[in-house]
């Protein structure tokens, strides 16, 4: 297309070939999570036929919830080019705010949810100021507070100290499950939605005469979410009960595309999303076009930390009580882990807040598939391990063979 | 005589003890390229920056269509029509051409950002420079050449109706087909009606499509002529000693 020259269209076969271009050019996109996640569903299913039931299913969205949540935030920090070693801790942090708050003063459960929230959001202000205004490499700050939030875990709960948390509405979060009927419902708002959303641009863009996706592109892009979404409604809509009937979306699933929606439509359609690729891209450019790149830096972490503490909240809320460990262990792992392999440089500019559904998609997986398979801590770790390695590998490659072909 | 659209009088710069520049005259003229040449260190830099506000003058007189006006921020500047564009090009590999073009001045509608609009201007300007050689405006600029990088850094320049443009060294790192087709970009915003100086170190390129050529010399302005009136190694001597028979300065002293 030349720009003088606006065509209307640009023919399907135009686009599926520019599309095999970026991928060789270095662009995987989403191509590495989704392979992965084929690869171990199949793996997992033939050695362990129970991997691949709808109970399984369920699970494995609740089990993967954190994770999802907490690289959903990560993404943002990532972005600028920056990491948050502390996102698990801080999780850890709002979590037992949440259950003191809750159990011990006595709140009611939205107060105390707010709570987790807003602490997470002072944290993510002193990461953020310490980060963009002092001018300390994030990597000292993050590993800094992560330190340092590990003990203030220990000194709010006192060592070894459990706080059960036996509020029914916090529990139902990742516990309980939507009515059949109402799962159907929101799937059928989601996939009009996007139907909508997509119809109305390329209407605008035609209108004005700018270049528009062939309509079966647009067809063929809303047809796979509405299979996506609903294939995963009707197998949660089964019952996978043992003794009592047990079907439904985990409330947990609206939770996750609530903030889904919520953080694609903050990068992809608001000047604020625009700015934060920019300064991930290019600083100085950022800076010069009068972009407040401290701001937006500090504005990063809040978010992150805020997603934490969301993350914190469904932990509290799947595990029905709060330890030492809460946020701990392989959490922040796991979550920088989601990110990277959903697609999500470690090098900055580039990412969105799907890969942290796709990338904790791979992770759950492997923890899942791997506690079925009957091992144990140690190999869970070690594999979770290499698969952040690699993804990050394939991170570095990618980037380097775009540098070559020009696409980076 | 056309007056000019910028017009410095007697800048001074210092830095600490150093100053830079040294009782400098300076204008640029719409519809016309004024080529700003001088060795390195001669102040050239400086002056740019002193044009687009990076800088504060330490005294002199900056006059902007003919009013009298103070400079302080870049802000302030791109507010009367002051673009510049850095020899780096400030652009964002990470980002597509119009999203570099509109970067830090995105169109909202609401909330929202409005990119039917943006792509649309950003169509209207490269289509308004005669740019053929994009493919498409969605592209990232990661995957330009590097005269393309530079189109795109002076469409953006060109966008928001700027009176001035400045080209830092827009050439320096460009091949023989592409630098051609940057000067005769550089032609056509003078051509139409801007008013553009050129920064470069290629004589061959300033001669080619300078109306004017201003010589620094170690921070004075040693002259400032029509280039159909100087030959090629009047320019060099200019540069290099700053006088050139009866052109320049008069044994160091102001011009």
């Amino acid at each position: 297309m030349s720009v003088d020259t606006l065509p209307q269209k640009v023919e399907s076969q135009a686009i599926v070939k520019e599309y095999v271009q970026r991928v060789r050019g270095g662009d995987l996109g989403a191509l590495p999570a989704i392979f992965g996640l084929v690869v171990l569903v199949g793996v997992f299913s033939v050695l362990r036929p129970i991997f691949f039931s709808p109970g399984n299913f369920a699970n494995l969205l609740t089990q993967g919830a954190v994770y999802v949540v907490i690289a959903m935030g990560l993404i943002f920090v990532l972005l600028l080019g920056e990491i948050d070693l502390s996102a698990g801790f801080a999780s850890g942090v709002c979590a037992v705010v949440m259950s003191v708050t809750l159990v011990n003063v006595g709140v009611p459960w939205y107060v105390a949810i707010l709570a987790a929230m807003a602490t997470g959001v002072v944290i993510g202000l002193i990461l953020g100021s310490l980060v963009a205004k002092l001018g300390i490499p994030s990597f000292v700050v993050t590993l800094a507070a992560f330190i340092a939030f590990q003990g203030v875990v220990l000194l709010i709960l006192g060592q070894g100290n459990i706080i059960s948390v036996r509020d029914q509405t916090i529990f139902a979060i990742s516990n309980k499950n939507l009515p059949p009927w109402l799962g159907w419902g929101l799937a059928a708002a989601a996939v009009a939605g996007y139907a909508a959303v997509q119809l109305v641009q390329a209407r605008n863009r035609s209108k004005r005469g700018l270049a528009i996706a062939p309509p079966l592109v647009i067809g063929g892009r809303v047809a796979a979410v509405a299979l996506v979404i609903g294939l995963a409604v009707y197998v949660l809509n089964l019952d996978r009960g043992r003794a009592i009937p047990l079907m439904g979306v985990p409330i947990v699933v609206p939770v996750i595309l609530f903030f889904l929606l919520l953080w694609t439509f903050v990068l992809r359609r608001t000047a604020f999303g625009r700015h934060i690729y920019a300064v991930g891209g290019n600083a100085e450019a950022a800076r010069r076009a009068g972009i407040p790149v401290d701001r937006i830096k500090i504005a990063c972490f809040v978010i992150c930390s805020f997603m934490a503490s969301v993350g914190g909240v469904l932990a509290v809320s799947r595990a029905a009580s709060v330890d030492p460990n809460t946020g701990g262990s392989n959490v922040l792992l796991f979550s920088v882990g989601a990110a990277v392999i959903g697609g999500t440089s470690l090098f900055g500019g580039k990412g969105r807040a799907l890969d942290a559904i796709l990338g904790g998609a791979v992770v759950a997986v492997v923890e899942n598939g791997m506690g079925l398979m009957g091992y144990g801590s140690g190999q869970k770790f070690v594999v979770t391990g290499s698969v952040l390695l690699l993804a990050a590998s394939v991170d570095a490659l990618s980037r380097k063979r775009a540098a070559a072909t020009g696409h980076r | 005589m056309t007056t000019p659209v910028l017009e410095l009088r007697g800048i001074d710069k210092s830095f600490g003890p150093v100053q830079v520049l040294h009782d400098v005259a300076f204008s640029a003229y719409p519809g016309e390229v004024t080529a700003l040449v001088g060795d390195n260190g001669a102040g050239k830099s400086t002056l740019v920056k002193c044009i687009g506000g990076i800088y504060s003058i330490d005294s002199g007189e900056y006059y902007f269509e003919g009013n009298s006006v103070t400079v302080s921020s870049p802000r302030e500047a791109a507010a009367l029509g002051v673009e510049i564009v850095y020899q780096d090009l400030a652009l964002c590999d990470n980002l597509d051409i119009v999203q570099n073009m509109f970067l830090g001045r995105e169109r909202k509608s609401g909330l929202v950002l409005d990119e039917a609009t943006m792509e649309e201007m950003a169509a209207k300007t490269l289509a308004g420079l005669s740019v053929r050689t994009v493919k498409s405006l969605r592209q990232h600029v990661s995957s330009l050449s590097g005269g393309q990088r530079q189109t795109v850094a002076i469409a953006k320049a060109v966008l928001w109706n700027s009176k001035v443009v400045i080209l830092d060294e827009p050439t320096a790192a460009l091949g023989v087909a592409q630098t051609a087709q940057v000067l005769e970009l550089v032609r056509q915003l003078a051509d139409k009606g801007l008013a553009v100086v050129l920064i470069s170190h290629n004589l061959n390129d300033v001669f080619a499509v300078s109306d004017r050529i201003a010589a620094l010399y170690l921070g004075r302005m040693a002259a400032q002529v029509k280039a159909s009136e100087v030959t090629h190694s009047q320019v060099v001597e200019l540069i290099t000693s700053g006088r050139s028979g009866t052109l320049g300065l008069t044994n160091g002293s102001g011009s």
